[in-house]
């Protein structure tokens, strides 16, 4: 297990470095970062001026590690607008976009996998039905259109709930609604699918010849298996949902990571998008790990390293 | 343990019948199968593959696939009817007084627990026993069954082991609650041949010790011979002969089972270059509504009243009336004195 930990450690630490090196090279894809800077119409040498002020003209390998160096440390530089580090920026505001992909993932997960389950327990049977349906909608409705009609019945009509901020809890239950509906269908799909096979398979029948009882049978011995590809993508939705968090953020200016994206992106503010991008990375790798030990803490086979 | 009889009967099943519905219709899987097992006794169950034997396995334990319908006239464990009893009733006793024993060691133990977790469950589902004793139980067995090491094979996984160890686990946690009756089906199937043998000395070594009553499917005659007290043929879900092995053996009265016999090289009979023995044709569909006998399509005997009514199972004579020799052939008693059908067939 500690080998097999490591081993992934090593992998995660490869694509974080690979992460941060195509990261940097946005700047240079997007332009000569200078002009953007100093904006159109500026002169020659003020150009010069930032290029020299800004390190634009060393080698780009001597700014890459720089760069990284400094990453390393917490320091991703000035933000270009806002005028201040933006390593203060991001964690002032990845709390809050942590906060919704997690209240988002637990409402995805409390949907998806018991609805799953008792979709796999009673195949075509009305529960199953509902499951289909409760998919299909969550498919077929972008969440920038569901998170404006919860807006329109919950905020404006029934007046429940807040509809912009992010300053108290329920702030946060639309947004979370919003963005967890839309990764419900594929984990109650895969749930599903998982407890289905499962159940079919040789040692539920041993376990059923053992005389255990259904629940038994179906908690230890099912789900425990079904539920390691479950896993996998639940991690990896969630770490979607950090970066996808960007349109609900926005449509309910909730004064997160997303929402600072969108901002540097419409100011050209490139240390800090730079930033962003690194620190969703990272933590997408992370997650990724994370799913990867839980499922070898699940299924002894994948121990292996 | 619960106080063991060491004589009795164990297992009685009569007119069991198992249907699956298939989109082209019903399949008949398993069409009034009539036997029994007393303590102590093996009770093979010979056929092809398809013929039903698994599935009248499952349907003792009611643990056929849940669109299966089962009926039974009768259907006893130690005198206490299964085929009434709920799903509850029938969970208490299943693992506890009676065990099977599967035809897929290597798929058949739950990859994500120890074999130590996996057998003590079944002690503990079934008894009041604390974790400890359960280990002590599940240590004893692995050693019993012959696994090397069993103290430190009981925190490793199934994935850890090979074919035969699994199947040997699988052995150590059917016996794990001291059953009456264990059905064994197949269970050396998936092995290498040099542990196929291993598994079945162990198995009726410990029939023997524990006084059980094994049924043990297989459609292999060498097995059958070596180990069999009484054997039933089935063939196209139907029992068509039963008997001891003594009798079916000395004497097989129907086509079918000579037939089998037929198939096996004997040493000293069979000469090099002999063609061994072969049943031409396909078993019958089973689907739908039959009416006369199943293996007439096949039989080298077969007259045209073999196809007219249901053939009953009825005392084959050739034995001298042994009461338990029974044959579902109505031309046994004139084909008796006939060559044997591979020989009619094959020269």
């Amino acid at each position: 297990m500690l080998a097999f930990t490591l081993k992934r450690l090593g992998v995660a630490l490869l694509v974080a470095l690979t992460v941060s090196l195509i990261t940097f090279s946005m700047i240079y894809v997007s332009g000569d970062p200078a002009i953007a800077i100093a904006g159109e119409g500026a002169r020659a040498q003020d150009i010069e001026a930032i290029r020299k002020f800004y390190g634009f003209d060393r080698p780009i390998i001597e700014q890459y590690f720089n760069w990284l160096i400094g990453a390393l440390q917490g320091d991703f530089g000035r933000s270009y607008t806002l005028r201040q580090p933006v390593a203060g920026v991001i964690f002032a505001r990845l709390p809050v976009t942590m906060l919704l992909g997690a209240l988002a993932i637990a409402f995805a997960l409390v949907l998806a996998i018991p609805l799953g389950v008792l979709a796999a327990v009673r195949p075509n049977s009305l529960v199953d039905r509902f499951a289909l349906t409760v998919a299909v909608v969550g498919q077929a409705m972008p969440s920038f259109w569901f998170a404006l009609t919860l807006v329109l019945w919950l905020g404006v009509h029934w007046r429940l709930l807040p509809i912009t901020g992010s300053d108290r809890w329920q702030n946060f239950v639309m947004p979370a609604i919003a963005l967890g509906y839309y990764v419900t269908p594929a984990i109650m799909r895969l749930t599903r699918a998982g407890v289905l096979e499962v159940l079919s398979s040789d040692y539920i029948r041993t376990a059923r010849a053992k005389g255990l009882r259904p629940m038994a049978v179906l908690f230890k011995h099912a789900l425990r298996n079904a539920i390691i590809p479950v896993v996998s993508l639940s991690a990896v939705q969630f770490g979607f949902m950090l970066g996808g968090s960007i349109v609900i953020e926005t449509i309910f200016q909730i004064n997160g990571l997303g929402y600072l994206a969108w901002e540097s992106i419409q100011r050209k503010d490139l240390p800090t998008m730079q930033a962003i991008v690194l620190t969703l990375s990272v933590i997408y790798v992370l997650l990724t790990l994370l799913g990867d030990l839980l499922n070898a803490f699940l299924d002894p086979r994948l121990r292996v390293a | 343990m619960p106080g063991v009889a060491m004589s009795g009967r164990v297992l009685t099943v009569e007119d069991l019948r198992v249907t699956l519905p298939v989109p082209a219709g019903t399949l008949h899987a398993v069409q009034g199968v009539s036997f029994h097992v007393d303590r102590g006794e093996t009770l093979c169950i010979v056929g092809e593959s398809g013929c039903g034997k698994t599935l009248t396995a499952l349907a003792v334990m009611d643990l056929l696939p849940s669109r299966a319908r089962r009926t039974a006239a009768r259907l006893e464990l130690e005198g206490q009817s299964l085929a009434g009893a709920g799903e509850r009733a029938i969970a208490d006793i299943r693992g506890n007084r009676m065990a099977m024993i599967f035809q897929e060691p290597m798929t058949s133990l739950n990859p994500a627990y120890t074999i130590g977790n996996q057998l003590e469950e079944a002690l503990l589902r079934h008894r009041r026993v604390g974790r400890k004793q359960a280990r002590e139980r599940a240590l004893y067995l692995l050693d019993r069954v012959g696994i090397p090491s069993a103290a430190r094979r009981l925190n490793q996984y199934p994935h850890q082991l090979s074919g035969g160890l699994r199947q040997r686990v699988m052995i150590a946690m059917a016996l794990m609650c001291g059953p009456a009756l264990i059905l064994a089906d197949e269970p050396t199937t998936a092995l290498d041949v040099t542990i196929q043998a291993q598994i079945l000395h162990l198995l009726a070594e410990l029939q023997r010790e524990f006084a059980m009553g094994l049924v043990l499917i297989t459609h292999d005659l060498g097995i059958v011979a070596r180990i069999a007290t009484r054997v039933a043929v089935m063939y196209a879900g139907q029992v068509v002969e039963t008997g001891t092995a003594q009798a079916i053996f000395s004497a097989p009265a129907h086509p079918y089972t000579r037939g089998l016999l037929a198939c096996i090289p004997v040493p000293g009979k069979t000469r090099r270059g002999d063609r061994l023995g072969t049943i031409p044709g396909m078993v019958p569909s089973l689907i739908g509504e039959m009416r006369g006998c199943r293996f007439a399509g096949r039989c080298p005997y077969v007259a045209g009243a073999c196809r007219e009514s249901e053939v009953p199972l009825e005392t084959g004579l050739e034995t001298g009336g042994e009461q338990d020799h029974l044959v579902r052939c109505i031309r046994h008693a004139e084909i008796a004195g006939l060559a044997a059908p591979s020989e009619a067939v094959v020269s």
